[in-house]
């Protein structure tokens, strides 16, 4: 199968990669470019697990294509603290026991920071509806929720 | 030295709330999890799977497959030896079919090729000519006489007479004189109920890395509850010997119990002795749901006999499970489980396992007992809505405690059911106002709790620091609970001990993580390794000021002279004793291994209110709260966190969660999209109340966590329905056309 040759920014730094015409950005992720942080629960979309942004955009990467992210820029798990200085809403997803076999985690700070990008106050309701995509079946959701909204007023504050 | 001061004992770290020490890995996406790691010269392989639910395998000809370009190892079950003992063989059978394919989605064949593309080409390419053969997926159905047979030659002795061959084991639990019970009864009902098979739904797919050379030693990389348990199943299954195989188990994403066996790592091991290369298997979400642990499926008949002033004069239940394909002992546990909540004079439970075609059942979160206490609960709430009683005075009223001789035999030790029912009663959840549509609903839940076999190493560094190496996954923050045990034990700062997951090559057996025993378990063989290490320390300082170890306690992290003729010394730190081990004697270090025994049961109780809208036959989910003694609460976080993810994991239940065969046997939903598990947006706050009722068992009062609340809120909601509409339903999940359905019966 010919090969398409990307250009992209990935966390800020330029990246190049080639991949196959159906080969999904979540693959290219995790197996081209080493960034295993982005999860495959599911393939399909349903899960959330995989979520990045792409050019801004909260995305599955499941369901987008390695070669969508040409020219444009990809921000994953792996870019959210500033070096050793943690995101707040990392802080606060430790800080609130949010986790706990974390592999709903990075997909739903991902989407969590989103959400606080947009709206730095939301509701419980908001937070609630907005992660509705992220699936976790260990914490009943409760301390993710809790964890976001401290993060917000934390981020507020500041 | 430290004494086993239950109930007095002032802690300084447990309880307390500390930062899990793989916290940072995991909100910064550096944790790695099954399908994380790769290796030089690494093959992908997938695996092909039966399209029907009952089928003999007439032939498999892969010789087209080993063919393609890139392709670098086919197996199937002619790979590997038949193994005498039964329940390997059935683990075997399981990964790979042999003569017939049992349900759909069973493997059948596996290929390791240079790229996921070649493989999954590879598959298309493999030619399996089956016959098909009647299936059946209905426990009831698969119980009669001329029902398809699943596997012939199943059945134990214990089976009756005139039953299906399918029915493979029956069990029988109870005591008392039943006729004589229901004889002292105002009212006596008898309700038969159904529940769906569910899926543990981690949302980590199986996952594993194998790498087997030539010279037999293999290492294996997986996503597992328990790696030794792993290696000693691909040892057996593959004819090698266990000191060759090193498991290590990867961070991993959930499990439930869904991830204590073996699915894909034999067979990528396999995979790997042929090609002689590393071979990774990584499952799709939809093999997930075809090919591994659900739950079992059940239906159940419960017959409760009670007074006018709510005391229960008897009960009995019968119990048919169906494990899927293959034998399965979890009817035994529900058996068990059914009135465990009870003090009862009269009481019997009778089970039965039937086979069908669907895949094999592995272990949920307190395998088997909540099918069973939803049946009891609901008959116990429909007797208190019959006589006018409320739900909670009854439970107070026949709640078992201590001295109760249980339904399945033991009497029980201190236990927190009263107090945790107390706790209900006095919340102001159990006395809020209720709308229109709206229904509170209640029940109680029993977990038996684990221990087992563990094994602990406490390395003291010579810094001061301690390592922990113990053998169990961290499934939802242990790892936090194990250095807090140990912090205590030692009086040293919790961020000075770092507590790691080994793999077998480096520490001794570890059960798998399962039965809620790892905090109680691994924690009580840190605190003993500790002490090992504490009474190392205290015969070094003892060496090094010339006095009778006898002399020596250890209070505060520190080694001090004790009694009359001790002298006078300044007490040695443990960081002081360390510092110059090297001097008096050598590395300092704790060691602990045994059977852990004592796990002390656990009760729980959940209060749930919901609102039914009438036109959708949709529940909402108002209010939730669950009481739960958890003996001693280590880090109180992560005890909450277990209480609110088992009760949604039970909402999920009770609600939606369920899986759907077609008239072709073949499962309908096998992905999060139409096996809808609950999301945010689902839920309200899940309020948790930890009740502490230490357990006789634990230095510090333990008790396991982790199960219990999945019990109860199947009946929970239920109850809570059956209140809100006026009507009640038998068969869970409570899906909107199941709701609507009664409804339109009204
Ligand atoms: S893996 Fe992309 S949504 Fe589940
Ligand atoms: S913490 Fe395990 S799935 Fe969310």
């Amino acid at each position: 199968m010919k090969t398409i040759h990307v250009s992209t920014t990935v966390n800020g730094d330029a990246a190049e990669f080639i991949c196959g015409p159906d080969e999904s950005l979540l693959d290219v992720l995790r197996n081209r470019l080493g960034l295993t942080g982005a999860k495959e629960g599911c393939g399909t979309g349903d899960c959330g697990a995989c979520s990045v942004m792409l050019d801004g955009r909260l995305v599955c990467s499941c369901l987008v294509l390695g070669a969508e992210a040409e020219g444009v820029t990809v921000d994953t798990i792996e870019g959210l603290a500033e070096g050793d200085h943690l995101h707040p809403l990392q802080q606060s997803f430790i800080d609130h026991a949010a986790l706990q076999c974390g592999v709903c985690t990075p997909g739903i700070l991902v989407a969590a920071k989103a959400l606080l990008d947009r709206n730095p106050d939301p509701t419980e309701t908001e937070v609630r509806y907005w992660l509705a995509g992220n699936l976790c079946r260990c914490t009943g959701y409760d301390k993710i929720i809790h964890a976001v909204m401290d993060a917000a007023k934390t981020m507020r504050a500041a | 030295m430290a004494l086993d001061n239950t109930g007095q004992r002032v802690f300084k770290v447990v309880g307390t709330r500390p930062p899990r020490p793989d916290g940072v890995d995991k909100v910064t996406g550096r944790a790695l999890y099954g399908a994380d790691m790769s290796a030089p010269g690494m093959l992908v392989a997938h695996i092909l799977r039966s399209p029907h639910a009952h089928a003999e395998i007439v032939s498999i000809d892969t010789s087209a497959a080993e063919a393609l370009q890139g392709v670098k190892a086919v197996v199937t079950a002619a790979d590997f030896t038949p193994q005498e003992d039964e329940y390997l063989d059935d683990i075997l059978v399981n990964c790979l079919a042999r003569d017939k394919v049992l349900y759909d989605g069973h493997a059948v064949a596996a290929v390791a090729a240079t790229s996921a593309d070649v493989a999954k080409a590879a598959l298309k390419l493999i030619k399996v000519e089956y016959r098909k053969l009647p299936h059946v997926t209905d426990v009831d159905a698969a119980m009669r006489p001329d029902a398809p047979i699943v596997q012939s030659g199943r059945s134990l002795e214990t089976v009756p007479e005139g039953m299906s061959e399918n029915v493979t084991s029956h069990c029988e639990f109870g005591h008392g004189d039943l006729e004589a019970g229901f004889a002292k009864a105002d009212l006596i009902i008898e309700r038969s109920f159904t529940t769906a098979a569910t899926h543990q739904g981690y949302i980590e797919p199986h996952a594993c890395l194998a790498t087997m050379g030539a010279d037999g030693k293999g290492d294996l990389w997986c996503c597992t509850q328990g790696q030794y348990n792993v290696r000693s199943i691909c040892a057996d299954l593959l004819g090698i010997e266990a000191s060759q195989l090193r498991v290590t188990a990867s961070e991993i994403g959930g499990g439930f119990g869904g991830k204590t066996t073996v699915f894909i790592e034999p067979v990528a091991l396999a995979l790997s002795r042929k090609s002689g290369r590393p071979v990774k298997i990584v499952m799709s979400r939809s093999e997930v749901f075809l090919a591994t642990g659900p739950t079992v499926s059940s239906s159940t008949d419960v017959k409760i006999g009670m007074t006018k002033d709510g005391r229960i004069t008897a009960g009995q239940a019968h119990l048919r499970y169906s494990g899927g394909a293959f034998p399965c002992g979890t009817v035994d546990m529900g058996a068990q489980a059914a009135f465990a909540a009870y003090d009862l004079e009269a009481v019997q439970t009778l089970g039965w396992n039937a086979l069908t075609n669907r895949p094999k059942e592995a272990a949920y979160r307190a395998p088997g007992a909540p099918q069973a206490i939803y049946a009891v609960e609901s008959v116990v709430d429909e007797l208190c809505q019959q006589l006018g009683l409320d739900p909670l005075e009854v439970r107070l009223k026949n709640a078992a405690r201590k001295g109760t001789k249980s339904s399945y035999g033991p009497t029980f030790d201190d236990i927190g059911l009263m107090a945790t029912l107390e706790a209900a009663k006095a919340h102001p959840h159990y006395s809020a106002p209720l709308g229109e549509n709206q229904g509170r609903g209640l029940s109680a839940g029993f977990w038996f709790n684990f221990g087992g076999n563990t094994c602990v190493t406490l390395n003291v560094n010579t810094d001061g620091t301690v390592g922990i190496t113990e053998g169990n996954p961290d499934i939802g923050g242990s790892r936090a609970a194990i250095s807090q045990m140990a912090a205590e034990e030692l009086g040293i700062p919790y961020d000075k001990i770092r507590t790691i997951v080994a793999d077998t090559s480096s520490l001794g057996h570890n059960d798998v993580t399962d039965g809620s025993r790892v905090t109680f378990s691994v924690g009580l063989a840190t605190i003993k390794a500790a002490r090992d290490a504490i009474s190392k320390m205290c015969s070094r300082a003892a060496q090094i000021w010339g006095i009778d170890e006898e002399a020596v306690v250890w209070e505060d992290g520190a080694a001090c002279p004790a009694g009359p003729n001790a002298g006078k010394f300044p007490p040695m730190t443990l960081a002081e004793i360390a510092a110059v081990s090297f001097n008096t004697g050598g590395p300092i270090a704790g060691h602990y291994e045994f059977n852990a025994d004592g796990a002390g049961v656990s009760f729980g109780v959940h209060l749930v209110d919901v609102e039914v809208d009438r036109e959708t036959g949709g529940t909402k989910v108002l209010r939730y709260t669950v009481f739960q003694d958890a003996g001693k609460a280590v880090h109180p976080s992560y005890v909450e966190g277990q209480m609110q993810g088992g009760a949604v994991q039970g909402i999920g239940w009770a609600l939606n969660e369920e899986y759907i065969y077609g008239e072709d046997g073949r499962l309908q939903n096998p992905g999060f999209l139409d096996y809808r598990i609950p999301v945010a947006s689902d839920l309200p706050k899940i309020d948790t109340v930890i009740l502490e009722i230490p357990n006789p068992g634990h230095p510090y009062g333990v008790r396991g966590v982790g199960e219990t609340p999945i019990v109860p809120p199947l009946a929970a909601l239920s109850n809570a329905v059956s209140r809100a509409i006026g009507k009640r339903l038998h068969s869970l999940p409570m899906s909107p056309p199941r709701i609507l359905k009664a409804l339109s019966e009204a």
